[in-house]
């Protein structure tokens, strides 16, 4: 078993967004780092909990990005995980993204590709449906179980207003999110043993960039809370009725 | 040249995202001057498909094949392309939900088209084509230009207003090979009767102030009254006192309804990015330094347990009056 576990590097939850260069670049002064939550607590953990049941799994990390990312990466690695990829380039177009891992699944020819089922920046949920797209796989979008049987995937996936199991077999990509594997903290040996790990670094392949940011901007401000006694609920009532029309 | 709007469907009946992608779908036709036109996949009932051109479409392809009548990413994506490509569409429409996001990415990367996943608004043909969406979880917006000939919109749920008219729709029945799906649906689990989060109008939020699942109930009667989704924060659903499925926020559901009462929530900035897009947010809470009154439209500082009672029972007064 072969598994490809998709790593990218977003600013933490917690973060203030603001922006430079006249409102064209995230501010990164201050932003910490961290692997993308969705790829971390989800996908990363559930290849490295088949690996705890079948030894003999093999679990490569893909980042595209640059230099910048290593030690987002290293962080990946100590949680678990036989090596890195890092494919050095940089782009906000998922298409671009996407051809760069599929072109790293095919080479890889991995049974599974894990990624998260969204990243907390650009929060696209589409550069798993690409790589599918581009390596002829199907795609089970949003899981929330992960099962293996053999060489068929049992994957419970969110669908609106409920759920549904799919059966598929290998191979297939996946994205993951709450549900599929429990957030684990890095111990001191793994953290030790993700130096040595290997982290390779390759070139992107030539593909065309369809999409590019213009610019970001922040949403407009609130006017301010209009605060209604705890007595007078009536009024507030009135006043989503009357004045906000929201009921 | 044509826009091609994705008319997603859930037996047979066509869902209120769908609605909004021809609304949306029609306002960039009408900008492009080019056609609206639609694809539904799968068994709907004729009649259903004609009056869907009261929002403007102007045709509908039909893949009427019952292998379509549950969503296959695959198969789903091929079906779009091919009537994208058959039909000279420059700008493709889907809806960013559960359905959009399992094959959005992938007709985009078929057809080598830009992808925006996650509009909120129009696109800006003034300078390129570029289209607003929602980053950084609600924090911020990002305007991105597509560059390739074949451009995929996928619009966010509830950021763009349903207009209705009037009109009939063309119906093309198309009779296309399907594949056989190489995923296989073996059970199907729909919570009943909920409304389901994202397409809420409304939705009434718990947090940590709650104390405890077994005080969802008056939660659950607003909502009720309301028809309202039930929402909660990480905490809460981290405490397994509600379903994951409900929790609300930067790694949970991002939410954008009408109105969005929080009850008993702090308002952490996580919490705030996947509900700060709603217009209009109401706080409840006894902690008067609470972050969330920042965010709010209307606050009332005082015990959930108290108001929230009151607050049920002068909306029900409201909707008999």
């Amino acid at each position: 078993m072969k598994i490809l576990v998709c790593i990218s590097k977003t600013p933490d939850t917690t973060s203030k967004i603001a922006f430079k260069d006249g409102n064209t670049k995230f501010e990164d002064a201050g932003v910490q780092w961290i692997i993308n939550p969705y790829d971390e607590w989800y996908s990363l953990v559930r290849a490295i909990e088949l690996k705890e049941k079948d030894a003999s799994t093999i679990i490569h990390l893909v980042t595209v990005g640059g230099a910048d990312c290593d030690p987002v990466i290293r962080k990946a690695l100590a949680l678990g995980g036989d090596e890195a990829i890092r494919v050095n380039t940089d782009s906000s177009d998922s298409f671009y993204i996407a051809a760069q891992i599929a072109e790293i699944a095919k080479q890889g020819n991995y049974d599974l590709v894990f990624t998260g089922k969204e990243t907390i920046d650009y929060n696209g949920s589409s550069v798993g449906a690409m790589v599918a797209e581009l390596i002829d796989a199907p795609y089970i979008s949003l899981a929330t179980k992960f099962e293996l049987n053999g060489t068929t995937a049992i994957v419970n996936r969110e669908i609106e207003g409920g759920e549904e199991v799919n059966e598929v077999a290998l191979p297939v990509v996946v994205s993951c999110q709450k549900g599929v594997a429990e957030q684990r903290i890095p111990n001191m040996r793994g953290i030790m043993a993700a130096r040595t790990k290997p982290l390779k670094v390759v070139e992107p392949t030539v593909v065309d960039t369809l999409t590019n940011i213009v610019s970001f901007e922040l949403p407009p401000a609130k006017a301010g809370v209009k605060l209604v006694p705890a007595d007078n609920v009536a009024e507030l009532v009135r006043l989503l009725h009357e004045e906000a029309k929201a009921i | 040249m044509s826009v091609l709007i994705f008319i997603d469907q859930s037996e047979g009946h066509i869902k209120k995202s769908s609605l909004e992608v021809i609304t949306y779908g029609v306002a960039v036709a009408k900008q492009l001057n080019v056609s609206a036109e639609g694809i539904v996949l799968g068994t709907v009932a004729n009649d259903a498909l004609i009056q869907l051109g009261k929002y403007g479409v102007q045709k509908i392809y039909h893949i009427a094949n019952e292998k379509l009548n549950h969503v296959d990413a695959q198969l789903y994506a091929k079906q779009i392309a091919d009537t994208a490509t058959a039909n000279n569409s420059s700008v493709i429409i889907i809806s960013q939900n559960q359905t959009g996001k399992a094959i959005a990415g992938r007709v985009a990367a078929k057809l080598k088209a830009g992808l925006v996943a996650g509009a909120i608004a129009l696109p800006d043909t003034t300078n390129g084509f570029v289209v607003k969406k929602s980053v950084f979880s609600g924090k911020a917006f990002a305007n991105v230009n597509i560059t390739s000939a074949i451009k995929v919109i996928s619009l966010n749920p509830n950021s763009f207003h349903i207009k209705q008219t009037e009109g009939t729709a063309e119906i093309v029945t198309v009779n296309a090979n399907v594949a056989e799906p190489k995923v296989k649906v073996t059970a199907v689990n729909k919570v009943s009767g909920e409304v389901p989060l994202t397409e809420a109008e409304i939705v009434v939020s718990g947090g940590r102030g709650l104390k405890g699942p077994e005080n969802w109930g008056m939660l659950e009667e607003l909502a009720k009254t309301l028809h309202a989704a039930t929402a909660c924060s990480r905490p809460v659903a981290d405490a397994h006192w509600r379903p994951h499925h409900e929790h609300v926020g930067q790694t949970g559901i991002q939410v954008a309804p009408n109105l969005y009462i929080a009850i008993g929530i702090s308002g952490a900035i996580q919490h705030l990015a996947g509900v700060n897009r709603s217009k209009v947010i109401v706080v409840i809470n006894k902690d008067p330094e609470a972050p969330f009154f920042k965010a709010a439209d209307y606050g009332i500082v005082g015990d959930a347990f108290e108001v929230v009672p009151k607050l049920t029972e002068e909306i029900k007064k409201l909707k008999t009056a």
